[in-house]
């Protein structure tokens, strides 16, 4: 039953979710408050993993999810629920694909949801800040790590890294 | 992901052009889902039809269930650890100011005028004061969007 439920949601997430991966992350926040599966910490946590492993983003924090929520069978569930409606709207519009893609109402309808979403992922952003963020401490951290990324635009594991190792020496 | 698409797909094999790739990648960001397996589902169903399709979208899943499967049973066995907990801490302070970073390039690309910029905010506006779900926030402002375009649409030909 719960394979079932998974399959549904990320069914579900895989059709919402316009714009890659990162825009499921806002998904399984909502998730998370729904089902016992796995918290806004640990979510956080896959986030991270899932940025600094191989693979898409999206398909790595499903396949988390899944796990969390089903263990292995549950991951592969979960993945396959994502990726069912991508296939199936792919497969299915392959053949205008070039009509689909100059279509100006469908070019503006995107065009409207595009900053929509990005109002979700911030609003993701904030739910990880309210538990991440929460002394001097943290404060600190964050607005070091905010200069040194926008200011050095490096891969994402260099500053996963540094960020752990600053977890463990100023015991965060 | 690109870089690899380019140099696997359309070099190593020639399974497409360099221009096909960028038109995938344009319809990829369009059409629901990853971008990288709408990619994979489309090269493969151009090539080999509806098996096709699946087979190369098995593939590209097929890392990621496995790493994140092995990752995530050895999760469980350090989660009381002191010194991970104290690392994943710090990874998630930093994942705040690497997530902002990726909305701020996304901000710069995708809020462009004045009907954007009232989306991206009632958008936030709906999230922080009611919590809707995101379901409704992406149903809502394609609606948006295809409502405007229409109107302008009737409004330019009253105007014939």
């Amino acid at each position: 039953m719960i394979l079932f439920t998974l399959y549904y949601e990320f069914f579900k997430i895989g059709l919402f979710a316009i714009g890659g991966g990162l825009v499921t992350i806002p998904f399984l926040f909502d998730l998370a408050t729904r089902y016992p599966w796995f918290d806004a910490k640990l979510l956080s946590n896959m986030i991270a993993i899932s940025e600094s492993t191989p693979g898409p983003i999206g398909v790595n924090m499903a396949t988390f999810s899944g796990f969390q929520a089903g263990g292995i069978t549950g991951g592969i569930i979960a993945t396959f629920g994502l990726v069912t409606p991508s296939v199936v709207i792919i497969m299915l519009i392959a053949k205008l694909m070039k009509k689909y893609k100059d279509d100006e109402r469908i070019n503006k309808t995107l065009a409207s949801v595009r900053p929509a979403v990005l109002g979700l992922i911030l609003f993701a952003c904030y739910e990880i800040a309210k538990i991440s963020i929460v002394d001097i401490k943290t404060s600190v951290m964050f607005m070091v790590f905010f200069v040194l990324i926008f200011h050095f635009k490096k891969n994402p594991i260099i500053y996963i890294t540094l960020s752990a190792i600053a977890g463990v020496v100023f015991k965060i | 992901m690109m870089p690899l698409f380019q140099n696997e797909l359309v070099k190593k094999r020639q399974y497409i052009t360099d221009e096909e790739l960028i038109d995938l990648y344009s319809i990829g960001q369009c059409t629901p889902g990853i971008i990288a397996v709408n990619i994979s589902t489309f090269i493969g169903y151009k090539m080999l039809g509806i098996i096709g399709g699946l087979f190369s979208t098995l593939g590209m899943i097929s890392p990621s269930i496995i790493i994140i499967s092995i990752i995530a049973s050895f999760m469980k066995a350090f989660m009381d650890n002191e010194i991970l907990n104290h690392a994943f801490a710090g990874i998630r302070v930093c994942v705040v100011a690497l997530m902002l970073n990726i909305v701020y390039g996304l901000f710069r690309k995708s809020v462009t005028n004045k009907f954007t910029f009232t989306v991206f905010l009632m958008s936030l506006f709906l999230l922080f004061q009611f919590g809707v779900s995101p379901i409704f926030i992406v149903l809502l402002s394609a609606f948006t969007g295809f409502l405007s375009e229409n109107v302008k649409k009737i409004r330019s030909n009253k105007a014939k």
